[in-house]
């Protein structure tokens, strides 16, 4: 054999050893998705039933979605608050960054190092005090409350700012002599060109904001107003001892962020390398 | 007279008062487009912070109302380090962060064997990427499932691999804090393998051709090229490993509540209970300072590590 027909082999065999250890990692998802499509008797059975040998796929997700404890509404208020808190932490960050890094003003190098030094709060040393703020102004129990909590990214500033110092200061010299004010040449130009970054970071605050479980718990209250997350829990409290049910809602919580991840995959990869950022 | 000598001296001011307007229109526009980040921060983050500090030396009950707070000094400190429930807590913080090495040891070997090694990359990256892009909630209640007592798949498997009584895994109080510990291995493998990738994409090629040309083999590369050259990531991922350990808190939420018998209570999860259960906001409050200056002092060790032990 060749050397590199001899390297080819090599790479072929740890394939196949790599792909035995993923399995580890897909096998609880396989197993969830199984389990989703079975009757509820069949769920524990041993050996585990990977291919069901009764369906109730249709029974098990209508129940879900439109039954007794209806996700669709969960759905909704989800989609709700996760869009609307990407878009405005992805406007709030991009006008921020762009103030920081293309408009040459005295305060603002100390402003955004005011800004970057709160990045070292963890929220939990200041869940009590938003706690009580929201109380008293009235933000707590409501999406708007819970929105703003997460539209104020230190993180996407900064990331964002770091694109926004790359685009040319010459662009906005011309545009400038044109007679265009700040608010047109960030629209306009500066905006149009960080697109892409804007767009990682939005991804990746959509997936945040999608899974976050920590905030909706502690600023919502009523049951209508839940996220997925708050109410998949609710659900399986509710519904214990149906685990096909409360498998049919986890696999129902994955998918779109699922979806976003794999038509979004090089941007979330990217984004992530790039900073090794972490929710 | 000299008819044109004036003129630049009217003309200097002038351009002066122009600059000058200019300079005052780039400020205002400069705050007008960091105010919304601004004034965020400064009332979610900051002056929540600020009060943090002043509550924590308070006695105060939420319900009570203003007018009940006591203040008490030091005292909730003083408490805080006699309370068994608290120092247990912070052990068992202290025990969680093993789960940063081995992590991040099981993320660099797939990162390496995945760069180079195998066909279909794209495919394994999806695959050990799934667990961080999952619900939490979702992938807790699964394990939950999975973890069963009795009739989990995992103890079903054991007892008929002829292990007559396995661990009751998240219901016993000696394996319910190593259970977590998997499940938290398990999600973070995805996230610190793709920022390694990332990093080995980075290593300048001709140190791996010169390291062939002198006829080193695999070992001898990763030892004296990748394993250096990865070093700032490394550090890196360790610094934001170790702070994340200190925020652990939906996984507990969700499967333990803290329990058996607190053997899974950590700070977060201990300074919730403390505040939202049981309403003892000064109390809390000193936790939460306590939380705060641990990722502080991190923070302030990444910095001064960065320059002294990161080999670039």
């Amino acid at each position: 054999m060749t050397v590199n027909k001899l390297e080819r082999l090599r790479k072929g065999v740890i394939t196949i050893l790599m792909l035995a250890v993923s399995i580890l990692f897909l096998l609880p998802f396989i197993w969830m998705l199984s389990a989703s499509f079975k009757i509820e008797a069949d769920v524990f059975t041993y050996p585990i039933q990977w291919i069901p040998t009764k369906w109730h796929m249709i029974e098990n997700y209508t129940e879900v979605w439109v039954g007794k404890f209806p996700f669709y509404k969960y759905y909704w208020n989800t989609v709700k608050v996760t869009i609307l808190t990407t878009t405005a932490s992805a406007f709030v960050s991009a006008l921020a960054a762009y103030g920081f890094s293309k408009i040459n003003f005295g305060a603002g190098k100390y402003l955004f190092m005011i800004v970057l030094a709160t990045y070292m709060i963890p929220q939990q040393a200041i869940l009590v005090p938003q706690f009580i703020l929201y109380r008293s102004i009235g933000f707590f129990d409501s999406h708007l409350g819970l929105i703003l909590l997460s539209s104020f990214s230190v993180l996407g500033t900064f990331m964002l700012r770091q694109f926004f110092m790359g685009v040319h200061n010459e662009y906005i010299e011309s545009a400038k002599i044109d007679g265009a004010g700040h608010w047109r040449i960030f629209w306009k130009i500066a905006f149009p060109l960080v697109r892409p970054a804007v767009a990682t970071y939005a991804i990746l605050r959509f997936i945040w904001t999608w899974n976050d479980y920590q905030n909706p718990l502690i600023f919502l209250r009523t049951d209508k107003l839940y996220t997925i997350q708050l109410a998949m829990q609710k659900f399986s409290t509710i519904n214990g001892e149906f685990y096909s049910l409360i498998m049919a809602a986890a696999v129902s919580a994955i998918l779109p962020l699922l979806i976003v991840f794999i038509i979004g995959q090089k941007s979330v990869i990217e984004g992530i390398a790039l900073g090794g950022v972490k929710g | 007279m000299h008819p044109l000598q004036p003129a630049p001296a009217a003309a200097k001011p002038k351009q002066k008062i122009k600059t000058g307007s200019l300079q005052k229109k780039e400020t205002i526009a400069g705050l007008l487009f960091v105010s919304p980040m601004l004034i965020g921060v400064s009332v979610l983050t900051l002056i929540p912070i600020l009060a943090t500090f002043m509550l924590s030396f308070a006695d105060w009950n939420f319900i009570a109302g203003f007018k009940d707070m006591k203040w008490v000094g030091l005292a909730n400190f003083e408490r805080l380090f006699q309370d068994d429930a608290f120092m247990k807590s912070l052990k068992n913080n202290g025990y969680f962060l093993l789960t940063v090495p081995i992590y991040m040891a099981f993320s660099m070997f797939l990162a390496v064997v995945i760069d180079k090694h195998v066909y279909m990359k794209g495919y394994f990256k999806v695959a050990y990427f799934m667990p961080y892009i999952s619900s939490i909630v979702a992938v807790a209640i699964v394990w939950q499932v999975l973890f069963h007592p009795s009739a989990g798949p995992v103890n079903q498997l054991l007892m008929s691999l002829g292990i007559e009584n396995p661990p009751k895994w998240i219901a016993d109080p000696k394996y319910a804090l190593p259970s977590l510990m998997m499940i938290s291995i398990w999600t973070a493998i995805g996230f610190n393998m793709i920022v390694y990738i990332a990093a080995l994409q980075s290593i300048p090629r001709d140190l791996y051709e010169a390291a062939d040309i002198d006829g080193a083999n695999n070992w001898v590369k990763f030892k004296s090229i990748t394993f250096p050259q990865l070093s700032s990531t490394s550090f890196f991922l360790l610094i934001t490993g170790i702070i994340s350990t200190f925020k652990v808190f939906d996984l507990i939420a969700i499967l333990t509540k803290g329990g058996p018998i607190s053997s899974t209570s950590m700070i977060v999860w201990y300074l919730y209970d403390t505040a939202f259960v049981n309403l003892k906001i000064g109390y809390a409050s000193s936790m939460a300072v306590i939380l705060f200056a641990c990722v502080m002092f991190i923070t302030l060790l990444q910095w001064i590590g960065q320059k002294k032990w990161v080999n670039y």
